[in-house]
């Protein structure tokens, strides 16, 4: 700008007179602009409002009742206060018991004994018959019992246990981090957090068991897809175009409709085992399906044209001069394909195998119909705690998990792709 | 090309092409066999098949629960179709108008329910969509399957409006064309293919979801994948695979439609001549 300025003879800005028009121009200009910015962000409002209210709200709902632990709280307000000065060991004072009889009684009322117990059967297992017993049982006692903590552990014993006790103190915060712990088989225990028993332990296995189906299939589908994207990028562009409608339909077809396909194909009386059994290759049908046999091979199926299609993108806009010129500076075929071709396609292989990653890692249907009991991945089990045991809380942490995980990997697939366009350029 | 070639060059050819078939047929097989099984006359899958028929055709479409299902997918996807495309294609419009970090920032928020898993996104609906009692009717399913449809508009046609060349709109204007009769008679006709291929693929979107479904909806709104979920989980009958037929013959109809308007939409933008 001061460069242009001290050019001034030319230049027609310099002659106008004070109060200059060229300032006026560029502020009404600027005014333009931000009229039709407003005007531009009017007509994405009313989507954004729809995603933003529907569903960037309710992922962040999810994300509070990962952590959240108001139910005992709640439910149980007059202990929560009288237990806060109790120090776990021994049984709490006469106090407490009464302020409990007040608030099961409350509760009772209320109907909410179930909401608090569902979450203390978390803690000890049978805390919630507990609750609704002695719920039934406190109604008949008369209000001026002089020592509620003999008349409740008269009603059950196990009140003039500690740990239930404990368990109550333990919930008496409005967030916990038990939901992130017992995803990853901890607990908190009364020496800080500890690994859960062995013959306990369950999420941090799926979680593992996750990880490496979806190594496996990755792997796999980069093994299949990258002669198949090889071919169909070197074809001329009639076959090339018929071979993409192959990869395509496939694409389309829906997941439930192919993983039902797979298990005709492999089921004990399925047409892989009949043709087997028929020409005498094998004597008994073979367990194809329902093991992390049937798992891998579906998945594999089911992810491989996302792979196809991400390699052939790179290597469609690759330059075939390159390896001609090695070629003819002596290089044989195998030199060449791996010292000049195979590098221009890893940008190709790493944003393929990372879409593929994480698709696997959060697929549900095709593991949930072909896999075993022991091929269960976690977006089962957060299907799981959703609609069988009901404990949101931690269906809500897996989820979390789940999704940090996925995040991340597309942080990584963003940076990979923006290496992907500049080296394209 | 007159080059030499050598035996080895040979060879790996021979082998890319011989792997990439094989490739092929494992991403075909399935999804082939599944059809003449659909036309089997017993309920057993042995081949050869020992007569066809087509009682497996007519025991879905006698079938009051499949019939129920096909219906309450038609009415989703259709009415999803129509609200994603309408709010989808004009908050595309409004992006494409935008510059910089603002466009990245509402285009990846937009986009967003593509690229969560679909068991987190069916987890976080139900648990907000039950409290306000929209879980389980028609509205909620529809209101689901929008905000999973949308990301497919915006990509799609944000993609074509990249390619629109503005000067046509400027030079209409120029002639003295209103700015309406600007969208109606050029926009409009030039975009055409690309509302249509994001209406095709929101479409299909909505028809074989499944997850999200399985959370949200009551008995009443089951739909064809939940009705097919069922007869996998239970037991695997020949219907099934005249039902995953049918499935396969919309989405090659589907795909063969969006690849046609695909090249009639690189056509009109001037790409392909």
């Amino acid at each position: 700008m001061q460069f242009r300025a001290h050019q001034a003879a030319p230049n027609p800005r310099a002659i106008s007179p004070p109060g200059d028009t060229s300032i006026a121009l560029r502020k009404s200009l600027r005014v333009v602009e931000r009229i039709q910015n407003l005007r531009s962000l009017s007509l994405v409002g009313p989507c954004l409002l729809l995603v933003g209210l529907a569903f960037i709200v309710p992922m962040l709902l999810m994300l509070m009742r990962s952590i959240e632990n108001d139910e005992v709280l709640n439910t149980f307000p007059l202990v929560s206060a009288e237990l806060q000065s109790w120090e776990s060991g021994a049984l709490p004072a006469e106090p407490a018991f009464a302020a409990l009889a007040e608030d099961l009684k409350r509760a009772k009322a209320e109907r909410t004994l179930g909401v608090a117990g569902r979450r203390l059967n978390l803690e000890v297992s049978g805390f919630l018959d507990l609750l609704l017993a002695t719920g039934r049982t406190i109604q008949t006692l008369p209000t001026s019992t002089t020592s509620w903590k003999d008349a409740l552990i008269s009603i059950d014993q196990r009140w003039g246990e500690p740990q239930y006790w404990n368990a109550i103190k333990k919930n008496t915060h409005s967030f916990t981090d038990f939901y992130f712990l017992t995803a990853v088989d901890l607990k908190r225990g009364v020496d800080g957090v500890q690994a859960v028993p062995q013959e306990q332990r369950l999420y941090a296995n799926i979680i593992v068991r996750t990880l490496v189906i979806s190594l496996a299939v990755t792997a796999l589908c980069l093994v299949i897809a990258y002669p198949i994207a090889f071919t169909i990028a070197s074809a001329s562009s009639g076959i090339a175009n018929f071979l993409l409608l192959l990869v395509l339909l496939p694409f389309w077809t829906s997941i439930l409709v192919r993983s039902a396909a797979w298990i005709i194909l492999l089921q004990r009386d399925g047409v892989v085992n009949s043709i087997l059994l028929r020409m005498g290759a094998i004597d008994a049908p073979l367990e194809l399906i329902f093991n992390r046999f049937g798992v891998v091979l579906a998945l594999t199926h089911v992810l491989l044209p996302y792979m196809v299609l991400t390699l052939y993108s790179v290597m469609k806009g690759i330059d075939h001069h390159y390896t001609r010129a090695a070629r003819s500076l002596g290089a044989n075929a195998w030199q060449a394909f791996r010292m000049v071709y195979l590098p221009q396609t890893y940008a190709g292989v790493a944003s393929g195998s990372l879409l593929v990653f994480i698709l696997a890692i959060g697929s549900y249907v095709t593991p949930a119909l072909i896999g075993g009991r022991t091929d269960q991945m976690i977006a089962q089990s957060i299907a799981f705690n959703m609609n069988q045991t009901v404990n949101w809380g931690l269906a809500a942490a897996l989820s979390v998990l789940l999704l940090a995980m996925v995040l991340s990997l597309y942080a990584l697939y963003g940076r990979v792709a923006d290496t992907n366009i500049k080296a394209g350029r | 090309m007159s080059e030499v070639r050598s035996t080895f060059e040979h060879v790996t050819r021979f082998g890319t092409r011989a792997f990439c078939t094989l490739g092929l047929i494992f991403l075909l097989v399935p999804i082939i066999v599944v059809i003449p099984l659909s036309f089997n006359e017993e309920r057993f899958f042995s081949y050869p098949m020992p007569g066809v028929s087509l009682r497996w055709y007519a025991g879905l479409l006698t079938s009051e629960a499949w019939r129920n299902a096909l219906a309450n997918s038609l009415i989703v996807a259709a009415s999803t179709t129509v609200a994603a495309v309408a709010i989808g294609g004009v908050a595309a419009l409004g992006l494409q108008r935008l510059k910089g970090r603002s466009k990245a920032a509402l285009t990846a928020v937009l986009i967003s329910p593509m690229m969560i898993p679909g068991v987190v996104t069916a987890l976080a609906l139900y648990l907000s969509f039950s409290p306000t009692g929209i879980s389980g009717t028609y509205f909620g399913i529809v209101l689901a399957h929008v905000l999973l449809g949308i990301p497919f508009v915006v990509i799609t046609m944000t993609a074509a409006l990249m390619g629109f060349n503005a000067n046509l709109m400027r030079a209409a204007q120029s002639l003295g064309a209103s700015q309406w009769t600007c969208i109606r008679r050029i926009l409009l006709p030039i975009m055409l293919p690309a509302v249509i291929s994001s209406a095709l693929f929101v479409f299909v979107t909505s028809f074989d979801e499944f997850i999200v479904t399985l959370f949200l909806a009551s008995p009443e709104q089951r739909t064809l994948p939940l009705q097919m979920w069922t007869g996998v989980h239970d037991d695997v009958t020949p219907a099934i695979f005249a039902a995953a037929t049918l499935f396969i013959l919309v989405s090659f109809l589907m795909l063969i439609c969006v690849e046609a308007l695909r090249r009639h939409g690189r056509y009109l933008s001037g790409l392909d001549k």
